[in-house]
């Protein structure tokens, strides 16, 4: 064991001293100045390092220099505040806090290292967790950072800051500040009612006012997490050696949730657990709605893992949920009557949505003060992050009114609200639940695409829109023909001697309901009139983000659209983007039928109906068509 | 072209002392792109423990950081408020014990505590070091109550900035420590921090951190260690069995009119009135041994013939214990001063 502590002990040593010699920020190798540092009997001459130091701390210039073009410096216009910000993404997609785009609303502006500064608007918005995603604009090969596997992270690990503390980066240089991190996994209670630290990083590199939002990387430069809140007790706001930052393993869970412009929830198992005094984390409470309930969980079953993590206390089991998105399906492991079962669980939301959004309102700080805001009160109202105010100028791609911001003076004290560049405005669209609509139509638009280029799709003539189509599918099922028809109104199913039709929606509803093979009609059907509608004209639609496909990786995309009272899902494969699997939810408390795509190259090879985790119905196809009615 | 500048005349001192430890400590120095800051973290988180007491109220938390010295469970801990319950001791595996105090040293700022276990890993702490400002170190604690049950103590890093006195200017930081300290350059001392573990790049203990301290002409806020070398005489003794504050059992209760008594020394406390109230004197009786002392209202008894005194039924049970023809030696506090007294019938 001793022998092999000198090394890193020595590198401890070296890594310290290298802080002291060397400005961090100088971008030069250091190895040059080893010719003039052969000099060693000189006191004024330069001292010769030890080549270990060198290249430990040629390692950490390195790293500084790989990671600082990334860290964004933000600015709320109009001299509201800021913090600071990271860049995930060439086309410019960056995370931030939740507290810092707060004040701004839906623009704000960005300083990089490379001194220039970009114009940014709000994508989407994870209040609970502090997260916010942002867009600069303006190239599409922005600077970004690379993830790292935070879970892999140890206390005592060099890890830096660099961000905009007590928003010093007027020069839009930013501040680097380095340390270890302190520990791993830790849990911040909820502040006030909202915000919760789970399975979060602790560190003792400085941490300040104006950091907020920005990125804490290892000692590689790969970003291990978004620097959230500190410790501030009675020293007043500033460093006291203790700063949290979200694990970038969470903000991963929640890129497509956050791309989605939506504001979102975390998740909830639907049970409480406790830790068992003799060992292990047992359930104390469930929800018999629940799909835990529905999956076997039961009072006093011990949970074993989560999501693929093992759990041995009730701060595990919440250090894991806490990182979830809800509406995850994860796998979870329980022991019960001594059985041990790994299922897929959906999880549920902390909150309802009018909660969450209440919630969101009362945890915003006040806005700041405005010295001087000239007769422009509407045009500071419409910023609002719920702003319906303007509901009917940003209908679709309505055009702007004549930029009638514009003519306004710019304020002397740099206090009223700037206007919004068109440039910005443009991907801006207020709606009650989202951060900004914009977002979600970009997606819908990239689901609606994929699905009309993929099979059945692109067996069919293109412009069907106006007219009435059907579907009929044809098959077996073990010996039995199968034969599925959808139009609308005029659902069917005959399996074998077995016939079954609807000609209201709500009909399957109640075939859902109760787990009826008729299940497979809805699915069907909604993905016919996704088809031959699109999202706009679909009813209710809306890209939810990424979410595991029956518990398991990788995240695939998920759209979802209302259909006569049920709730249809999408999963679509992330690279792909053919359909794996379509969800059909008539009650929230019971299980959605599962419609299976099982596919043999570009075809439809086969469709399975499972609710639950029992599988309903197993067709394999011979034929797909599509025929036009009659009917308007 | 960029060549090395050195920032300051001081950091020219420093480098070769650096240097030369560096030196010392390489064996290999290939395979290192990524070095934890010791390799033995998590070893030196197992030998931290949070302590749980008295307090919650006020502004006075009710937790502090302790480390083992002993594999039998004797924790050094700063001696406060904390202790004046037995406090409850939570492992870094989380196991939870009761714990009884074992010693204390006033003067140190030192308290001992022992837990019913054996086994656990500790600090050894007889060796002798020459910590010295510039050196490397680590400062783990429980800071702000963070790690609860079995998770693992904080960790922070920083250099020692100094050794030096504290005491230079009288009152400027309210202690009764008079040694030594070693003054950190990171922000180390925070509300629970106190009683947390100082160790070398080497991960051998060289210190305790202190208290919150805080300059009371500027209001800074210190970040200092006690050196393990100040403390090794005291812990040594209290591991070893040598010295103890647990009250000796084995003294018989003497007669009422043989025994001391609260009277025979001329002490009058402040009122009882609490489950444990200290042991403050309110007056001084002229014309007795406690006025021959020049005890005076508002000193603290700690101590009696070695033994702790929690509080007023505690002093007056071992009263009865001592003949009250004997002489009888106290430790007392005195604002920032902790004081030996002999008071002579």
């Amino acid at each position: 064991m001793n022998d092999r502590l000198p090394p890193p002990a020595a590198l401890f040593a070296a890594s310290l001293l290298a802080l002291f010699s060397i400005t961090p920020f100088c971008p030069a190798p250091v190895s040059p100045a080893q010719d003039a540092a052969t000099d060693t009997g000189s006191v004024a001459g330069p001292i010769q390092l030890d080549p270990l130091l060198q290249s430990v701390e040629q390692a950490r210039v390195a790293a500084i220099d790989r990671a600082r073009p990334s860290a964004v410096s933000v600015f709320v216009p109009g001299g509201g505040g800021g913090g600071s910000g990271v860049l995930i993404s060439p086309d410019g997609f960056a995370l931030t806090n939740f507290h810092v785009t707060s004040p701004a609303g839906t623009f704000m502006r960005c300083g990089l290292s490379d001194g220039r500064v970009y114009d940014a608007v709000l994508v989407g918005l994870d209040p609970v967790g502090d997260l916010a995603m942002i867009q600069l604009l303006g190239r599409d090969d922005f600077p970004y950072a690379t993830l790292a596997d935070s879970r892999r992270a140890r206390a005592g690990d060099w890890c830096m800051v660099i961000g905009n503390p007590f928003l010093l980066a007027t020069n839009l240089q930013p501040t680097v500040t380095w340390g270890i991190l302190s520990g791993v996994g830790r849990y911040q209670y909820p502040s006030g009612t909202l915000l919760e630290y789970a399975d979060c990083l602790q560190t003792d590199a400085s941490i300040n006012p104006g950091n907020s939002g920005g990125p804490i990387y290892n000692a590689q430069g790969e970003l291990l997490g978004i620097v959230g809140r500190c410790s501030f007790e009675k020293r007043g706001r500033v460093n006291v050696g203790v700063g949290y930052a979200i694990s970038i393993n969470q903000a991963k869970n929640f890129l497509g949730y956050l791309r989605s412009g939506r504001i979102v929830d975390h998740a909830t198992l639907g049970a409480t657990a406790t830790t068992d005094p003799d060992g292990g984390v047992v359930v104390s409470n469930i929800l018999e709605s629940s799909d835990a309930y529905r999956r076997g969980l039961r009072y006093n079953a011990q949970i074993l893992e989560i999501d693929g993590r093992p759990v041995m206390t009730a701060n595990d089991v919440q250090n894991v949920l806490g990182t979830l998105p809800s509406g995850w399906r994860v796998p979870v492991t329980f022991r019960y009557d001594g059985i041990t079962k790994r299922v897929p669980v959906r999880l549920m939301g902390v909150h309802r949505q009018d909660e969450l959004l209440a919630k969101m309102s009362s945890a915003l700080p006040p806005p700041p003060p405005v010295p001087d805001q000239p007769e422009e009160e509407k045009d500071a109202e419409e910023k609002d992050a719920d702003g319906n105010q303007d509901d009917q100028e940003n209908d679709d791609e309505a055009p702007q009114p004549p930029d009638r911001k514009r003519p306004r003076p710019p304020s002397p004290h740099g206090g009223a609200k700037p206007a919004i560049p068109k440039s910005v405005s443009d991907l801006i669209i207020p709606r009650r639940g989202y951060a900004n609509y914009h977002f979600n139509q970009v997606q819908q638009d990239r689901f609606i695409d994929s699905l009309r280029n993929q099979f059945p799709a692109d067996q069919f003539p293109a412009d069907a829109e106006s007219k009435s189509t059907a579907w009929t599918i044809t098959g077996k099922t073990g010996e039995a023909e199968v034969k599925l028809s959808v139009a609308d109104d005029q659902f069917a199913i005959l399996v074998g001697e077995t016939a079954m039709q609807a000609t209201k929606r709500s009909e399957l509803y109640d075939a859902v309901d109760t787990d009826s093979i008729a299940g497979i009609l809805p699915a069907l059907d909604a993905w016919r009139t996704m088809l031959k509608l699109g999202p706009r004209k679909f009813g209710e639609a809306y890209y939810q983000g990424t979410m595991p496909l029956g518990g398991e990786r990788p995240l695939h995309d998920c759209m979802i659209g209302l259909y006569g009272g049920m709730e249809v899902r999408w999963l679509s494969h992330p690279d792909s983007g053919l359909v794996e699997c379509v969800e059909v939810f008539a009650d929230r408390d019971s299980d959605p039928a599962e419609l299976w795509i099982l596919r043999d190259g570009d075809k439809i090879s086969g469709l399975e109906l499972r609710y639950g985790t029992d599988v309903a119905l197993n067709v394999s196809i011979s034929d797909w068509k599509q025929t036009e009615t009659a009917q308007p | 072209m960029m060549s090395l500048r050195l920032p300051s005349p001081t950091l020219a001192a420093l480098l070769p002392r650096l240097v030369y430890l560096l030196t010392c400590l390489l064996v290999t120095a290939e395979a290192l792109a990524q070095p934890p800051v010791a390799p033995s973290v998590r070893e030196i988180q197992k030998r931290v423990v949070k302590v749980y007491g008295a307090g919650g109220i006020k502004g006075l938390e009710a937790y502090q950081s302790g480390f083992l010295v002993s594999p039998e469970g004797h924790i050094a801990t700063a001696w406060s408020y904390v202790l004046d319950v037995e406090p409850i001791v939570v492992l870094d595996d989380g196991r939870r014990f009761e714990s009884t105090i074992v010693g204390i040293e006033p003067a140190l700022e030192l308290a001992v505590l022992k837990v019913d276990a054996s086994d656990l890993p500790y600090f050894e702490v007889d060796k002798e070091l020459d910590a010295q400002w510039g050196d490397p170190i680590l400062a783990v604690s429980n800071l702000f109550n963070i790690a609860a049950g079995n998770e693992p103590a904080s960790v922070m890093q920083g250099t020692i900035a100094a050794v030096t006195n504290l005491d230079a200017r009288r009152g400027t930081f309210k202690t009764p420590y008079r040694g030594k300290v070693l003054i950190l350059d990171l922000i180390a001392n925070n509300p629970g921090a106190a009683g947390g573990a100082v160790v070398d790049g080497e991960s051998r203990l060289i210190g305790m951190l202190g208290k919150e301290l805080r300059d009371s002409g500027t209001g800074v806020w210190l970040n200092y260690a006690l050196p393990i070398d100040a403390l090794r005489t005291a812990l040594g003794d209290i591991i070893a069995g040598r010295t103890t504050t647990v009250p000796k059992e084995e003294n018989p209760v003497l007669r009422r009119d043989q025994s001391h008594n609260l009277t025979t020394l001329g002490l009058v406390l402040v009122p009882n009135v609490l489950e444990s109230t200290p042991a403050y004197i309110d007056a001084v009786a002229s014309d007795s041994p406690a006025a021959d002392a020049k005890l005076r209202p508002d000193d603290l008894i700690l101590l009696l013939e070695g033994q702790r005194v929690g509080d007023q039924q505690t002093l007056i049970d071992l009263l009865r214990r001592i003949d009250r023809r004997d002489a009888l030696s106290i430790t007392i506090q005195r604002g920032n001063e902790v004081l030996p007294i002999r008071l002579q019938p």
